[in-house]
């Protein structure tokens, strides 16, 4: 069985102009250590993809209208709150762009990180190695130690004195580490990262791709790496699904669809790269005529799909 | 930490130096004769200039000023020119029912608005959340008298559950004077009794003088928990687990006070200034009537004490609420 198996996903989203459909028929399976990189515009359902598979979208906007989302053979779309909430942390862990953003400003690092682990800890004793007779203080001193144990091995030097301190006190790249502890505290066996490193420089960036590479090679774990780099997508990602407009229009092998892509939009996505010897001029983006040719190309894809 | 404490404390000193300059110089310059008021009618030219002199009024403005400053210093705030009592005797005894009546207002703004702009906040655009916006729309826009007044119509005169006005029944004697707040002064010396009393007396204009703030408060709380629940970092909780009770209760309340806070902290000066209605329609002894009663008279030492006074509670206030923002929000410990 496959740990991740996105089938024939529809998703709408609501707001005063009515439903507009955003996500148009995603199939997309991830097994235990592969890395797939999920890659397209701005706008074209990676972010929501990565958000459904937690089922982390307001229900009041968010409308599934079709398809089904298994993880580990439980379909996600349909599971109870509670069920849910057990998948995140301790079998699902997530990762977001922005790290100066996404830890809580008011709180300090061990706490936020100690509560991460506790609430894995939950459904999943063992990570702490709890037998659940502990008392509370005991289990919090438990899940501090691995904290710490955890924070050293991700390349945070001085844990013990860090955790104490609130999250301002962190550079960006430290932060990120910070938050993929958190993620993987509970030992979860998918990683949605999204664009966890778009918001650091290019060497903390690579610091940051090799820690998850390793914690692929380490755990076995599977990977959803969200990103529109595609030289990050080319150095770290074993697969590859290219998004446009709410459909992923090609996938495969970093290696085959890189080296030789097939669909005029991957085609076009890769021509858009700058090389270092661009002049402004030279800038190819996608637009008029090209975005045109895109669409008729998908339409006809379509076409040939439902005859 | 302390040392930011101490050196928030020092700067009120220069403030209220300040302070005395101006109030003394806007009394004292105002067109009017309080001495002549102070005489009376009748008073032959040369009572009033004994009434001047016993006042110090006869000298020159700077020395009557650095009179008044020195005294000031020595406990001696100037005397009424009507009661011929010491400002500071008067103050003691107003300022604690002012201050009891503000605090009481506060409380229950504070407890009874936060949770509930929480509850409109998770519950929002719900019947709940649309019902407290259209009330304390209302309740912001009402005035206070006015409401003070519904409230006696209702309680005291239909009902006949609460005391009218006052802020003690005259056939009683109140508690022992210690802190002179009627409440605090009960519990004690353990008079329950008299406690039971002075929080009758004391329900009605701190309920008048509450729903304004109660009602900001509650709408601030609401704003500042939903933008709160937008951010990243609850997004990252979610994520990873975490129940949303501890999501709300422990890392959202602690941020939306925190903006809340400086709005709590504000209202303490404009509940001391906007008691002088509620106080008047109550007949609470306060500063407010006090200071009513002194402005129409031109008796302008008990003016400058009582403007002193709120200056002072506000000044030391504002430091309170800084640092309560310090020990909520890490960031601002740094500065």
């Amino acid at each position: 069985m496959a740990l991740l198996d996105i089938s024939d996903l529809h998703l709408s989203m609501r707001s005063f102009e009515g439903e507009t459909p955003i996500l148009k028929g995603i199939d997309l399976t991830v097994e235990r250590g592969q890395i797939w990189g999920l890659v397209g515009e701005t706008g074209s359902g990676k972010s929501l993809t990565g958000l459904t598979i937690s089922r982390l979208l307001p229900s009041t906007t968010a409308h599934y209208t079709g398809g089904q989302v298994l993880f580990d053979g439980k379909d996600v779309l349909r599971a109870s709150d509670r069920d849910m909430r057990a998948l995140r942390g301790g079998r699902i862990g997530m990762i977001f762009q922005d790290p100066t953003t996404n830890l809580n400003p008011s709180f300090r690092i061990g706490t936020q990180m100690v509560d991460a682990a506790l609430h894995a800890a939950r459904d999943k004793p063992e990570i702490l190695g709890l037998t659940g007779r502990e008392s509370r203080r005991a289990r919090r001193r438990t899940a501090w130690q691995a904290s710490v144990a955890l924070l050293e091995s991700f390349g945070l030097h001085d844990a013990e004195d860090r955790m104490p301190r609130f999250p301002h006190e962190f550079s960006g790249g430290m932060r990120q580490r910070v938050l993929i502890a958190m993620a993987m505290i509970g030992q979860p066996d998918l990683l949605i990262a999204d664009e966890p490193t778009t918001a650091l420089d290019v060497s903390v960036q690579s610091q940051i791709l090799r820690l998850i590479h390793r914690l692929v090679e380490e755990r076995n774990i599977g990977v959803m790496f969200i990103t529109h780099n595609l030289g990050v997508v080319a150095q770290l990602c074993s697969h590859v699904a290219v998004m446009y407009r709410g459909r992923i229009v090609e996938r495969g092998p970093v290696s085959k669809v890189l080296k030789a892509p097939e669909h005029i939009y991957t085609r076009a996505l890769m021509g858009a790269i700058p090389t270092a010897r661009a002049r402004m001029d030279t800038l190819r983006g996608i637009d008029g005529p090209l975005r045109d040719r895109i669409e008729a190309e998908i339409a006809a894809t379509a076409k040939e799909v439902t005859a | 930490m302390l040392w930011y404490v101490i050196r928030r404390l020092l700067l009120i000193i220069p403030t209220l130096l300040g302070l005395t300059v101006i109030v003394f110089a806007i009394a004292r310059l105002l067109p009017g004769d309080p001495v002549g008021l102070a005489a009376g009618p009748n008073a032959t030219p040369e009572v009033i200039a004994s009434v001047a002199a016993e006042f110090g009024l006869d000298k020159p403005i700077p020395v009557q000023y650095w009179n008044y400053l020195t005294g000031l210093l020595q406990g001696d705030w100037g005397v009424s020119l009507f009661s011929r009592r010491p400002v500071i005797d008067d103050l003691a005894e107003f300022v604690p029912a002012t201050l009891e009546l503000v605090i009481a207002a506060l409380l229950i703004a504070v407890i009874v608005g936060i949770p509930l702009g929480l509850l409109a906040a998770i519950r929002r655009d719900g019947i709940f959340d649309y019902l407290t916006r259209t009330v304390s729309l209302g309740a912001i826009a009402m005035p206070r008298f006015f409401l003070g007044l519904l409230l006696q119509l209702a309680f005291a005169m239909a009902l006949n559950w609460l005391p009218l006005s006052g802020r003690f029944p005259l056939i009683e004697f109140p508690p022992d004077r210690i802190t002179g707040f009627y409440t605090v002064d009960a519990i004690l010396i353990g008079d329950w009794h008299a406690l039971g009393l002075a929080l009758q007396h004391l329900a009605l204009p701190a309920l008048a003088l509450s729903l304004s703030p109660l009602a900001t408060i509650l709408r601030m709380m609401r704003a500042s928990t939903i933008e709160v629940l937008q951010q990243d970092y609850i997004l990252t909780e979610r994520a990873l687990g975490i129940p949303p009770w501890i999501i709300l209760f422990k890392y959202t309340l602690r941020n939306a006070v925190s903006a809340t806070l400086t709005v709590i902290g504000l209202y303490v000066s404009w509940l001391l200034g906007g008691t002088v209605l509620v106080e008047t329609i109550f007949d609470w002894p306060g500063i407010g009537l006090y200071s009513t009663q002194a402005i129409l008279g031109q008796d302008f030492m008990p003016v400058i004490g009582v403007t002193l006074v709120i200056a002072m509670i506000y000044l030391v206030t504002s430091v309170i609420v800084d640092i309560l923002q310090a020990v909520l929000n890490p960031k601002v410990r740094l500065q």
